[in-house]
């Protein structure tokens, strides 16, 4: 795998009063926190409360409705961003390494792929359709974007669903080297990741 | 909610606005439709038909005005997400496509006695068909977006890239009749319009005018009352 | 790799690998070319005039299936949230996809022109113009094709809407292009033609973007 080197420029995510709605509908509002470089924030709240329109708007696909996101030392946010939202952006008749493939086209990267696929776990998958992949296993796939494009922020929408403790700890570990290389992490969860959150806002309360 | 003051505005604005227009346009009707039907000239070529055009003509005219009127409006919209020009947009859209059909059912009406058909693929008439089908596009589209504000935003789309279409349309269409219609044969602009025909012409068109801005300010009234009880369940679920 | 020749790669691989992508379109086509014969009667002289103009309309409405999918998919499994956070404008990447869908659908369409035309009876000398127009038709279809599935793509079942919606946009092509295939006015309406693929390919995607922006919300 390339060499991860640390995010020189100490990114940071701010967001000030940010008000999002939804299909006509105001999840929140007045919503502030800081995410410094290094931090991991923990987003918490019943279903539906807008833990995923958070991360959506946070992502730059939904503009809030008042309110800002400010994104410091960073190149533009499209760049600088990792999305791992519910669905895994799989196409059912491409394969693992095709996968592989256009993400690093995608998004620009590089990776080994024999090194990425035992960091995930998918060690011989790399020519099965990815329909053939157990919920887990696609989901392991998903967070590979993570591994091939090196960015410094990261939205995670529940990255454990479909994981069984393994996986789990996969997250835990990628989400601590990535806090190390002074990137920033938000995940929306219902159970604890592991490491430390600096920061557990709850959304809709 | 999303309201802005301005929806307000609109509607006391338009609680006296629009029956006065309304009544502006039944008075315009009254002048203009017996002016046109029996006190101006009859055509030395077509008779008593060429009456149609009072109607054929305004439409026409209107089914074309409206549009464009919808692309300013889906301009606003996009650029300044202004919910009254979504909301502008979508009212007057069922009314340009009510005036393209008479547009079209008056022209085949015209053209039964003057060509011996019921249709004739005439340029005019074509390029008022593919007008007619754009606004079925748009208003369907309106109708199967469930997000409304997103279907605002979408319709708006489909609405600026129509309006870039509909030059390239009628130039095609032009292009194909000449290359498909001899020169010689009845057209459908009728007959040369001569002075005394142009004061009922344009007074038909002043009575449409009106009554597409009353209807539009109705319609608007309506969608504006719509989201209004929309949004008093909506809170009222929440509570 | 660059973004857009990684999205023009996956989408080809994608519409080629999936059961053929191309040939349920040119399956359309065929048996509707088939179906002309069978509806006008045999007489040389009537499909000859006919011909070549309902190859055209045969090719329109076999892109017309394409379109539904095109963008629905991306929207539903999150591909298009990929496409946002790319560094390249999501303006070429729909470049690319549309590119993609012209080189798997459009081409083997214009190619299966030629034998199509001959079933109608084009004389031999004007097939390569026929294929050649409907290559251009498509480009300019596939450019228009692209902002109705974008539109459209939140909607289940849109094939019917996007028909609807796009046919007023296939009307000035379909026009220039019939008429080429006709031996009418060849060199303008190929001129103007060529114009309007060319209009459809620089203007769609950008409007087509505009809209996915809007659907990602």
């Amino acid at each position: 795998m390339g060499a991860r080197g640390p995010f020189q420029d100490r990114p940071n995510l701010r967001v000030e009063a940010l008000s999002v709605a939804r299909g006509g509908r105001v999840l929140f509002e007045d919503l502030s926190f800081a995410a410094p470089s290094g931090a991991y924030v923990e987003l918490r709240g019943s279903n539906g409360a807008g833990k995923t329109s958070l991360l959506r708007a946070l992502a730059g696909f939904l503009k809030p409705r008042a309110g800002s996101i400010i994104y410091d030392n960073i190149a533009e946010p499209a760049l600088s961003l990792h999305f791992i939202g519910h669905a895994n952006a799989l196409k059912p008749t491409a394969s693992v390494r095709a996968h592989l493939r256009y993400w690093a086209g995608l998004l620009g990267g590089s990776f080994d792929e024999a090194d990425v696929l035992a960091r995930l776990g998918l060690r011989g998958l790399a020519d099965r359709p990815a329909r053939t992949l157990s919920q887990g296993q696609a989901r392991r796939l998903a967070l590979s974007r993570l591994l091939i494009a090196p960015r410094p922020i990261w939205l995670l929408d529940e990255p454990a669903a479909a994981l069984d403790a393994s996986g789990r700890a996969l997250v835990s570990e990628l989400v601590d080297a990535q806090r190390e290389r002074g990137g920033v992490v938000i995940a929306a969860v219902h159970e604890s990741l592991g490491p430390q959150p600096a920061n557990t806002l709850t959304i809709g309360a | 909610m999303l309201f802005l003051a301005n929806p307000a505005r609109f509607m006391s604005f338009s609680a006296w606005a629009a029956p006065l227009t309304l009544v502006l346009a039944l008075a315009l009707f009254a002048v203009g439709l017996p002016w046109g039907l029996f006190f101006s000239p009859a055509d030395y070529q077509q008779g008593e038909t060429v009456r149609i055009m009072y109607l054929h003509v305004p439409a026409a005219w209107w089914s074309l005005g409206i549009y464009v009127f919808m692309g300013a409006a889906s301009l606003v919209g996009l650029v300044w997400r202004h919910v009254l020009a979504d909301l502008a947009a979508r009212s007057a859209a069922p009314i340009g496509a009510a005036f393209a059909w008479i547009c079209l059912a008056t022209g085949s009406l015209w053209g039964a006695p003057t060509w011996g058909t019921w249709w004739e693929w005439d340029g005019r008439l074509t390029s008022m068909l593919v007008l007619f089908v754009i606004y079925l596009g748009y208003i369907a589209l309106w109708n199967a977006v469930e997000d409304e504000e997103k279907a605002a935003r979408l319709a708006a789309i489909l609405c600026l890239a129509g309006l870039i279409n509909i030059p390239i349309v009628h130039f095609s269409v032009d292009w194909w009749s000449t290359l498909h219609q001899p020169a010689s044969i009845l057209r459908a602009e009728g007959p040369s319009i001569h002075p005394s025909m142009l004061g009922p012409l344009f007074t038909m068109a002043a009575a449409f005018l009106f009554l597409v801005a009353a209807l539009a300010m109705m319609n608007m009234r309506a969608a504006i009352y719509r989201r209004r009880i929309e949004a008093a369940r909506v809170r009222g679920a929440d509570a | 790799m660059s973004a857009f020749a990684a999205t023009f790669r996956r989408d080809l691989a994608l519409m080629w690998g999936a059961g053929g992508g191309a040939l349920a379109p040119l399956g359309f086509f065929l048996g509707a070319t088939v179906l002309v014969p069978l509806a006008m009667g045999p007489e040389r002289a009537l499909l000859q005039s006919a011909g070549p103009p309902l190859v055209w309309i045969a090719a329109a409405l076999a892109v017309l299936a394409t379109l539904e999918r095109l963008f629905q998919a991306d929207l539903e499994d999150g591909s298009l949230d990929q496409m946002l956070l790319s560094p390249a404008p999501l303006e070429a990447l729909v470049l690319a996809k549309g590119a993609a869908l012209w080189v798997a659908v459009g081409l083997p369409l214009a190619l299966a022109a030629a034998p199509a035309a001959i079933a109608l009876q084009a004389p031999l000398e004007r097939v390569p113009l026929v294929c050649l127009s409907v290559a251009l038709g498509m480009a300019a279809f596939v450019g228009v094709g692209l902002v109705g599935a974008a539109v459209t793509a939140g909607v289940k079942r849109g094939g019917v809407l996007i028909a609807l919606i796009v046919l007023p946009f296939f009307a000035p092509p379909i026009i220039f292009g019939a008429a080429v295939a006709a031996g009418e006015e060849v060199a303008a309406a190929f001129l103007i033609l060529a114009g309007c693929a060319l209009g459809a390919a620089a203007l769609g995607p950008i409007a087509a973007a505009a809209a996915l922006r809007l659907q990602a919300e």
